[in-house]
């Protein structure tokens, strides 16, 4: 949930051809980038800013071998053991005719623990509000947020960002992580409690 | 520019006209924004009323019995299993866009996958209605699902293919939700941030989940949508398989055979694309997204139109040959008299169905036509109302005539609640797109993003650029080289 309060430099680019390289100057100058914000998924940014391959498929491989566990599982204890039905005579063990209904169980298992899944990891859920460091990071813009610590000079990462190419540089005060919240109401989690809401 | 993926001169933009990202958003976003056109309160008005009808029919089916319709001692299943396979035929398009086209890569899905994964969803919808009313005692229609009960427990027969299609088309319902829902976020959470009203800011910002955009969770959508893709794929040629399996397991003349599997998904594939040309060919000309749904996308769909068209006259033919070849006489019986002879009472749909779903198709060989949009919204209807014959063909003509003559007399028409239910499922269809059309993002914004530098004519006009100086470069570099 809430990550606690930190200061960020917040550089936002206008072609995702200069945030590249800027990625990658700003961390081989050492700084820390605590995201990057982009309007639409950018192939290889996650490798440039050092971020490690998602198991989310893996996840949905084991949700997956779930489901069909599940339907065989079900269906021949019901079929053998609980209530075996005559059906013309046929095997009460009908493993053919259950594949539909086993592939569908993987399928809808699969699907709906990666979806789960991937709402968990990024923290999506209805009325589930965060800090967004530029409304145009949905729009038009890339913003990679710079993460401060005691040591950090604001002004040089500022001067550094505007070397890179970008075309706003400001500083936050952010909040990290999230809670529950509306759009429409301007709150923030800590300042929110602060003043005893 | 290294980023720049390089993609032939020759493939036409997706994107036409002077976009940037900016622009994209304003173009897709701007309809959610403004009072609907007179022409949407219309178009939505009259959906309503017909959804209201359907409503009414419902009633009358559920107060006073089946008896309602004029199903009859043979006809068992009339209009409303056609209505229910057609349907469910229609929403296949939808998944075929969204996920087959993503495998295989093809950009041009970006401009019209997200209104046919709705197309999906709301047709599926109204494909569910059929059965479930079907069942007569709709109040118990409960029984269908599998859990332990006071009944014994008796359960659900596994090994009927109905129960698998309670199965095939609740999961399909759910996976398409999931996949239309998860590309929504994004575009959910750009209308959130553009907003100016509190309303808007508060119903996008709960509809958005409090998607921000970072990197990470990038990351993990491409990958969730890859991974949907990939199961909804073997998903959607299942799904029609299952409903063909309704028919091809039974011992009906004309039923029996094994090749309804491919030839149901092709069929499917085939209405849905008709589906998807009429809506779009609307939804450009009504939202001014012209510049999104380029002739080259209407053109790209006419090529599975006629692909897949003749796919099924090649089922159709084969299916007629074996039926003959086979020399069962109750099955040769079932295509010769029934359904080939025009003059049985039932021959007339049997030709009409070749027409639109065999001929008519074959004019998008010619790409003149290809490229004609009021030729191609003609065709789409027609398409959609072979198809819709097809089923009803399949059904009708191979229970009229059963293996008792003297049970033959009964003609089967349907009665005025009969075609009201299906007005009604119109209604339903309609409603919910209209509704969608208005409040959703009708595009993928960010996908179109996504493709805009490779496929945005504004861009490949500086690719032509970038190549020439390439050329130039690497003259330059060998002449020095030769020095």
């Amino acid at each position: 949930m809430a990550g606690g309060i930190k200061k960020f430099v917040v550089g936002s680019f206008d072609d995702e051809a200069v945030l590249f390289p800027a990625v990658k100057n700003v961390r081989r100058a050492g700084y820390k980038i605590h995201d990057v914000y982009t309007p639409f998924p950018i192939h290889g940014l996650d490798h440039a800013m050092g971020l490690r391959e998602t198991s989310l498929h893996t996840a949905g491989f084991i949700y997956g071998i779930t489901g069909t566990t599940t339907a065989l599982a079900c269906m021949s204890w019901i079929f053998t053991k609980d209530w075996p039905l005559n059906i013309g005579g046929k095997p009460h063990f009908a493993l053919p005719a259950w594949i539909p209904i086993t592939f569908e169980l993987t399928v809808l298992f699969a699907a709906v623990g990666m979806v789960l899944s991937f709402c968990y990891l990024c923290q999506l859920s209805p009325f589930v509000k965060k800090h967004h460091f530029h409304l145009r990071a949905t729009d038009d813009l890339f913003v990679m947020a710079i993460e401060c610590t005691e040591k950090t000079n604001d002004a040089e990462v500022e001067a550094f960002l505007q070397r890179a190419g970008a075309k706003e540089v400001n500083v936050q005060h952010a909040e990290t992580g999230w809670w529950i919240g509306r759009y429409d109401r301007e709150q923030k989690l800590y300042a929110d409690a602060e003043k005893g809401y | 520019m290294s980023l720049l993926k390089y993609e032939s001169q020759i493939r036409e933009p997706l994107v036409d006209g002077n976009k940037d990202y900016h622009q994209v958003t304003e173009d897709i976003i701007r309809p959610i924004e403004m009072k609907p056109s007179r022409l949407w309160y219309i178009g939505f008005y009259i959906s309503v009323a017909l959804l209201l009808f359907g409503v009414y029919s419902i009633y009358r089916e559920v107060t006073y019995g089946v008896g309602q319709w004029n199903l009859n001692k043979t006809i068992g299943w009339g209009w409303d299993i056609t209505n229910f396979v057609w349907w469910v035929g229609i929403g296949h398009a939808g998944t075929l866009i969204s996920a087959i086209l993503l495998l295989f890569r093809q950009g041009w899905r970006t401009g019209v996958n997200r209104a046919a994964e709705a197309m999906t969803i709301f047709a599926v919808m109204c494909a569910g209605q059929f059965p479930i009313w079907h069942m007569g005692r709709v109040w118990l229609a409960f029984f269908i699902m599998p859990y332990p009960n006071s009944r014994g427990p008796v359960w659900v027969n596994f090994n009927s293919p109905l129960l698998w299609d309670v199965f095939a088309i609740s999961t399909y319902f759910t996976v398409s939700l999931l996949f239309w829902y998860s590309g929504l976020l994004p575009d959910l959470a750009t209308v959130r941030d553009r907003a100016k009203t509190k309303l808007r800011k508060l119903l996008y910002g709960i509809a958005s989940f409090g998607w921000s955009g970072s990197t990470k969770h990038w990351q993990r959508h491409e990958s969730l949508s890859l991974v949907l893709a990939g199961l909804a794929t073997p998903l959607v040629l299942s799904v029609h398989t299952i409903v063909s399996f309704d028919f091809a397991t039974s011992v009906v003349p004309g039923w029996h055979t094994t090749i309804f599997p491919p030839y149901f998904v092709a069929g499917a594939i085939f209405s849905g694309f008709a589906m998807v040309q009429s809506l779009m060919i609307v939804l450009r000309k009504v939202f001014a997204l012209e510049d999104y749904i380029t002739l080259g996308h209407i053109e790209a769909m006419n090529k599975v139109i006629v692909l897949t068209g003749s796919i099924v006259g090649i089922a159709y033919i084969t299916e007629l040959f074996i039926a003959w070849y086979g020399q069962n006489p109750y099955e040769w019986y079932a295509f010769k008299e029934n359904r080939a002879n025009l003059f049985s009472p039932y021959g007339w749909s049997y030709w009409l169905m070749m027409f639109c779903n065999v001929v008519s198709p074959q004019m998008f060989w010619f790409k003149k036509l290809r490229r004609n949009i009021a030729f191609t919204f003609f065709m789409s209807i027609i398409v959609n109302i072979g198809m819709w014959y097809e089923r009803f063909v399949i059904i009708v003509t191979s229970t009229y005539r059963d293996y008792l003559p003297s049970s033959w007399s009964t003609y089967y028409s349907p009665s005025i609640w009969e075609i009201g239910f299906y007005l009604g499922t119109f209604g339903l269809f309609f409603t919910c797109f209209f509704l969608f059309a208005k409040y959703f993002p009708v595009i993928a914004v960010a996908e179109i993003k996504a493709v805009l530098k490779t496929s945005g004519e504004n861009y490949k006009h500086k690719m032509t650029d970038i190549e020439k100086a390439d050329a130039e470069k690497f003259y330059l570099d060998e002449v020095e080289h030769a020095h």
